[in-house]
């Protein structure tokens, strides 16, 4: 019998005024009984619209079926066949532009929650013998693979390599892999001994991750091919920021989402028996409106700011974040200034950030994105004071590996070229996520290193003959 | 994990360590810095790879017990090892074009990484001058291992216990009135000599390089803490540096934004202190 309810059965949250102080998960997750009767939501549709909007084709109403009968580890069995992550999709994915899109249920009401469902199962499954249990390592053949980056892109082709037997190093230029996963989305989000977790269940299908090996740097990518190397995919990210080139820039207290985030996740400088430094605010400016923007603004709250802006430069509605993190973000008391341009950053006598003057916008006609571009206002400008500017205007491949490889060619952006097969201008150099297709998601970086895969398999079962 | 296989104490506050690291070691050249991390708790923290032995796999890391990282690296011994080190970072040094006659000023523990650029620079046939400089007589370092690399060490101390009495500045100005005249200098040490050699050398035009030491995190371009304004422009230290024209160098903002953590770099260094007393 389908719970014919309109709206998703609600999750436990962590109450927002004590969440915004601490870096404990946000969302709590489905209970056994929650979870059934979000399930029993799905209708099971025949024409499975859902399955077509995840870019790793994960079988939806397969394991949503799966969990009215209550056989978890059949649902978990489903999801692992094409989402080497699914603890980390459940939490990430922006499910509302994808398979929640096209759910029938959305028609009238709210979607599926797919998304808590996903995590539900994968949740189950996070403890490593009943992960072993069900997920079989496969017999080698021999063939020796490269991936650099332990990003979700290089992640995903290795385990799809690993399960086809192939024998997987990834080159990690950290001294942990996960990419993004672990240095920029926080813990608050997405908990990193999940991240660990899906990484052990991937070292329990074989493969090898080297951490401090910046490619490019102690080996190339010619050097790897010598080495023995038989192909090598580069999921190298876009982890470059961009600054936005105005005044005050180079004052103390302006840094990058990058550098912010990744001193509080990767080097847990919010915990007090960790080293790390992170700069100390009450007044904080976030530039931007994406994902990155968000985790950035929750992230000063919970390091003890007393007021965190996000400042973007058209309205709400044009904001790339995830619908979920603006409403927590809200909720938690991100102060949102949307439809303003930051024109110039403020410092004191000691080269202190002390503002930063912001110019009002107003939304003109649509741009090449296909969204309102934004048309500032003359004499608009107005000074807040902050001590603190956090730069989340997006980034950029880095230049490291194509520079360093003969045969590598780019776009103007420095993404680089690849065929429909996901092979590079070079043989047998293969490349997907973030490196080609500039800062996207975690599940389109994971589709990338799943077509990628299959191609290396046939490439070297062509080399073969 | 990377072992110590030799340490020794240069001066109170100056250690050298020899550390296994073999990729590193048959790849670095002079000018790269690697980046380590101690612990599971330990910042990330650069240093220049002051010699290397591909063939015996390892690589020479000279540094200054100024801080947190510096002290618990230092309280490791020979035989244990760290737990990350990730290199070779940042450009190499490059000759100096068409330079004969080049100038390497060394400034304390700045030494540690003029030592493997005066070394290139000899081994290429230039005729180095080394003008190095220490606060006293009891920390100089490295005089040995110059004396072997360079037609000419200059040593100076701030307080004239040994070798010429003041800066690296006013020895420099001696050989420029003595009439010899340089086609390059090079300068590393602390910020405010780094500046105070520009400010001699641009007098005199000659060309200036110098090793800007920014905060850092990754070292690969990824976070933009390391970034310096060299001519008006951004430019990120571990990815395009460390070496730049200390001509077009803004060191005061270097000067302003190194201090961005001062008050928790006390903290941690107290932290430390009583760790390592206890
Ligand atoms: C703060 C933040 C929040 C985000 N939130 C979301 C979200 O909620 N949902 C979502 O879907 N997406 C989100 N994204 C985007 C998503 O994380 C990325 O699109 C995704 O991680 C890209 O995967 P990737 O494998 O291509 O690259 P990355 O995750 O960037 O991984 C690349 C890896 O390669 C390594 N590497 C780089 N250069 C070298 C080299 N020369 N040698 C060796 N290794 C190298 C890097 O260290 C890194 O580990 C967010 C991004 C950020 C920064
Ligand atoms: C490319 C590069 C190469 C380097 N090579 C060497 C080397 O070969 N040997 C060596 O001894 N050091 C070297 N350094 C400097 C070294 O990384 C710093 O001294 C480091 O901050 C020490 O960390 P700590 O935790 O011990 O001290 P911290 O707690 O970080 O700092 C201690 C004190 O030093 C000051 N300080 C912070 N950063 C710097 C800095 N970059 N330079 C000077 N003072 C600073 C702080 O304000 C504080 O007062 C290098 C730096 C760079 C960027
Ligand atoms: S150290 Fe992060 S960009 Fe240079």
């Amino acid at each position: 019998m389908p719970n014919m309810s309109k709206y998703k059965t609600p999750v436990p949250e962590q109450n927002p005024e004590v969440r915004a102080r601490n870096f404990e998960e946000v969302t709590l997750g489905y209970t056994e009984e929650l979870a059934l009767a979000e399930a029993a939501r799905c209708l099971n549709c025949p024409s499975k619209p859902c399955v077509s909007g995840c870019p790793v084709g994960v079988r939806i109403p397969e394991f949503i079926k799966k969990i009215t009968e209550q056989d978890y580890a059949g649902a978990y069995e489903i999801i692992h066949s094409t989402n080497a992550l699914p603890a980390v999709c459940g939490r990430v994915c922006p499910q509302e532009r994808q398979c929640e899109s096209r759910c029938v249920r959305a028609k009238n009401g709210e979607a599926v929650g797919i998304g808590r469902l996903e995590r539900f199962i994968a949740d189950l499954h996070q403890d490593k013998d009943q992960h072993d249990a069900i997920i079989k390592k496969t017999d080698s053949n021999h063939h020796k693979i490269a991936v650099v980056g332990g990003g979700p892109a290089g992640l995903t082709c290795a385990g799809d390599l690993a399960k086809l037997g192939y024998e997987v190093t990834i080159f990690e230029a950290f001294h942990v892999a996960g990419g993004v996963l672990m240095y920029g989305i926080p813990e608050f989000r997405l908990p990193k001994a999940i991240v660990q977790q899906e990484i052990e269940n991937l070292k329990s299908l074989g493969v090898t991750i080297l951490t401090n090996m910046v490619v490019g740097k102690v080996f190339s990518i010619d050097e790897l091919i010598e080495q023995g190397f038989e192909a090598v995919f580069i999921g190298s990210g876009a982890g470059l920021p961009r600054f936005m080139g105005i005044e005050g820039e180079a004052l103390v207290g302006v840094c990058s989402a990058n550098e912010y985030l990744t001193r509080i996740n990767l080097m847990k400088g919010y915990r007090e028996d960790y080293d790390t430094p992170v700069l100390q605010s009450k007044s904080v400016a976030v530039v931007g409106g994406g994902n990155v923007a968000m985790d950035g603004a929750r992230s000063a709250l919970r390091m003890g700011a007393e007021h965190v802006y996000i400042i973007y430069r058209r309205s709400e509605l044009e904001m790339p974040a995830r619908k979920e993190e603006i409403h927590h973000a809200k909720e938690e008391g991100v102060e949102f200034l949307t439809l303003q341009n930051p024109v110039k950053i403020l410092g004191d006598e000691n080269g202190r950030v002390s503002g930063i003057v912001c110019q009002k916008m107003e939304l003109g006609e649509p741009d090449a994105s296909g969204r309102r571009s934004p048309v500032p206002i003359e004499n608009s400008e107005y000074e807040l004071p902050v001590d603190t500017v956090i730069m989340a205007i997006g980034t950029s491949p880095n230049p490291l590996i194509r520079t360093t490889t003969q045969g590598l060619e780019a776009n103007q952006r420095g993404c680089l070229l690849v065929n429909e097969s996901m092979m590079t201008t070079k043989q047998g150099v293969y490349a997907g996520g973030d490196a080609v297709t500039g800062a996207a998601t975690v599940i389109l970086a994971m589709g990338a290193g799943k077509s990628a895969a299959k191609s290396i398999h046939e490439y070297i079962q062509k080399k073969g003959k | 994990m990377f072992q110590i296989v030799k340490k020794r104490i240069l001066n109170p506050s100056v250690t050298w360590m020899e550390v296994t690291a073999p990729h590193i070691a048959r790849k670095v050249r002079a000018g790269q810095f690697i980046i380590f991390r101690v612990d599971e708790h330990g910042e990330r923290v650069p240093l220049t790879v002051a010699d290397s032995n591909p063939d015996a796999g390892t690589i020479t890391l000279i540094f200054q017990i100024v801080g947190c990282s510096t002290m618990k690296l230092n309280a490791l011994q020979e035989g244990d090892s760290i737990l990350d080190l990730v290199g070779p970072l940042g450009l190499p040094t490059e000759l100096p074009e068409a330079a004969k006659k080049i100038c390497v000023i060394g400034g304390g523990v700045g030494c540690a990484i003029a030592y493997p650029q005066a070394k290139m620079f000899h081994k290429a046939g230039l005729d180095v001058d080394v003008i190095a400089g220490f606060r006293s007589k009891e920390i100089v370092i490295l005089e040995e291992e110059f004396k072997q690399n360079c037609s000419e060490l200059i040593l100076c101390t701030d307080n004239g216990s040994y070798g010429r009495k003041g800066f690296v500045t006013n020895a420099l100005q001696d050989r420029i009135d003595a009439g010899i005249s340089y086609d390059t200098v090079i300068a590393i040490g602390p910020i405010l000599m780094m500046k105070s050699v520009c400010e001699l050398t641009k007098k005199y035009q000659i060309p200036t390089i110098v090793s800007l030491d920014p905060i850092m995190v990754d070292g690969t371009g990824m976070c933009g803490g390391c970034r310096v304004t060299v001519g008006g422009k951004i430019r990120y230290a571990c990815v395009e540096g460390p070496d730049f024209d200390g001509h077009q160098v803004d060191f005061d903002e270097l000067i302003r934004r190194n201090g961005v953590f001062r008050e928790r770099e006390k903290e941690c260094r107290m932290m430390q202190l009583a760790d390592n007393k206890s």
